[in-house]
């Protein structure tokens, strides 16, 4: 598989050194080899994306070439593709052939990038293994009996096992993070509003963010560059002007402060994993950056805060899925409520239909004040945490998840254990701060991440602590053996 | 804290969600156990705390109330389970 970056890759496309139908050719051939073992991809678009590289060569030829042309990417089959099957991972839309381009996908157009096809990924999203997808479960590119993390799992599996040359990716709760940590790449979740959500199928409004899932901070400085900025048709999307991220990735670490919570690097953390958490960031210090012990004392009260709110807002944006407009609509239905209630029992899954139920409970009349309200002046409460810290540190660095890559099945049954799987990602959310996900060393041959924490529009400085550590260490060069 | 399984029938209603007996008894149990994850909440002091809506303290952005959407019924219709003269066709509500 190619191990280059982006811009090597881009180079050599313009000095002609192959074509971007060579390539895109390449990465289709090593999809059918691999792609029925590893199920990280739900659409393949061969016939499209070799047209598209046909229009890149020609552009390139020409001279008018986009940032990303000849590029193949792939795209999580929650951002709509006109013209091509947008499922999110979900029976409900397996026949939902998307009427436009979510803005994300429109961006990568324009920047002439090539796309390969939809990224499988948990139903609607919800899900921290990729096995609530309908159409079964990824699996992990580094054990093909682990999951690949979720929900980006199709995604991050997809660029580990060199599927694809970068990836775009959602994260709610730490559906970027946690499967970039799981599958050894690095995923970037930038500041909410950063990058528009419009075409982006909603879970839970108010956390839903795009982003990159690459093989190095070069790769996503460069993927985000094209994704961020302001767009009128999302309603949250930040007015910031965008940093220049490719810029920022050489500055020198020499004292940065780095926050260390103590609350993630406790006794429940895994003691091998706490080491490769520790060894990243005594690299930190030698770059010149300095460790600050702090507190985020709220931790624990971010997971059931987010079962609040994320559930809440998803029982009120997937009510929109009644069976009239698109989507799966059941046989027969025998009244108008027989045919809401059949085609959505029908066509969602089990765990969107628990948040949905869970959303509703908490929205429902008597119970507000004790669930939403609650969750929601908690989650003040999380983010003024991050704020107290912001003001002594520059970033905020510990692990991405608690524990590597878990067995297929070994938590699909009980929802509560896999909830926790989150526990260091969904702060970041409910806060609306950006984070991170990069490999560092792994533990029984499994990759592990380090997470890191910006403050709001930060990115360009999670992007230059992660590539410096990137230029400094090899951990992000490691692929997984997989046989063609 | 333990559901009733009246309870779920009553919140699958509300949700529109037609689940099997099976489903019910399962997802009763499991309910149950997310509440008892989100009860976590009831220990920790908010008193004066002000709730938050939005993660960067934003008010909604407005635009003029001006029509921007072009027509585009026959392609969004096109993927539509059931369409009639441009319209979207439910069994009967009104005898």
């Amino acid at each position: 598989m190619r191990s280059q970056s982006i811009s090597a890759l881009a180079q050599s496309l313009r000095a002609g050194e192959f074509s971007s139908v060579e390539l895109t050719r390449e990465y289709l051939d090593r999809i059918a080899a691999l792609n029925p073992q590893l199920n990280s991809y739900i659409t393949v678009c061969e016939e499209s994306a070799l047209q598209e590289a046909e229009l890149a060569d020609r552009r390139i030829r020409g001279g008018d070439a986009g940032l990303l042309a000849g590029i193949p990417i792939a795209h999580k089959d929650i951002f709509c593709s006109e013209g091509v099957r947008t499922s999110c991972g979900s029976r409900m839309l397996d026949n939902f052939i998307a009427p436009y381009d979510a803005h994300v996908v429109s961006r990568f157009r324009e920047a002439g990038a090539v796309m390969l096809g939809k990224t499988n990924m948990d139903e609607f999203a919800m899900g921290s293994s990729n096995e609530t997808s309908y159409y079964g479960a990824v699996r992990n590119p580094w054990h093909p009996e682990r999951v690949a993390g979720g929900s980006s799992g199709g995604s991050a599996a997809a660029v580990a096992a060199g599927l694809c040359v970068a990836a775009t990716g959602t994260d709610t709760g730490g559906s970027i993070r946690q499967p970039a940590a799981f599958c050894g790449i690095t995923g970037l979740k930038p500041t909410y509003g950063r990058v528009s959500r419009f075409g982006m199928i909603a879970f839970a409004s108010s956390l839903d963010q795009g982003g990159p899932m690459t093989r190095s901070a070069e790769d996503a400085a460069l993927m985000l560059e094209v994704m961020a900025g302001f767009d009128e048709r999302d309603s949250t999307s930040a007015e910031q002007p965008v940093a220049d991220y490719r810029a920022a990735l050489e500055q020198d670490l020499k004292g940065l402060r780095i926050g260390v919570p103590k609350e993630y690097m406790d006794a429940a953390l895994d003691e091998e994993i706490a080491a490769s958490v520790q060894l990243a960031l005594d690299e930190y210090v030698r770059l010149g950056a300095e460790l600050v012990e702090i507190s985020l004392p709220n931790t624990h009260l971010a997971v059931p805060t987010y079962y609040v709110v994320a559930p809440a807002e998803c029982s009120s944006n997937l009510s929109r899925f009644d069976g009239v407009r698109y989507g799966y609509r059941c046989r027969e239905p025998k009244d108008l409520e027989d045919l809401y209630k059949r085609s959505r029992g029908e066509g969602f899954g089990q765990e969107v239909k628990r948040r949905i139920m869970i959303g509703t409970y908490a929205l429902s009349a008597g119970y507000y004040d004790a669930y939403y309200l609650k969750a929601q002046k908690l989650r003040h409460r999380i983010s003024d945490d991050f704020r107290a810290a912001f003001e002594k540190v520059d970033l905020i660095m510990g692990p991405t998840a608690p524990s590597t890559a878990f067995g297929l099945g070994e938590k699909a049954d009980d929802p509560v254990n896999m909830y926790l799987c989150d526990i260091y990602t969904i702060a970041a959310n409910l806060a609306g701060l950006p984070g991170m996900s990069i490999p560092v060393r792994p533990v029984d041959g499994m990759p592990v991440g380090l997470q890191l924490i910006g403050n709001y529009f930060d990115e360009g400085r999670l992007l230059n602590a992660a590539h410096r550590l990137q230029q400094e260490s090899n951990w992000h060069l490691a692929t997984p053996v997989t046989s063609e | 804290m333990s559901l009733k399984r009246s309870e779920v029938e009553k919140i699958a209603h509300l949700a529109r969600l037609a689940m099997s007996k099976d489903e019910l008894d399962a997802v009763t149990g499991d309910l149950s156990n997310i509440l008892d994850l989100v009860a976590q909440m009831e220990e920790a002091d908010t008193g004066g705390v002000e709730p938050m809506a939005h993660p960067l303290h934003m008010a909604q952005r407005l635009r003029a109330d001006e029509v921007t959407e072009e027509d585009r019924r026959e392609q969004f219709q096109a993927i539509a389970p059931l369409t009639e003269a441009g319209l979207y066709l439910v069994p009967r509500v009104i005898e």
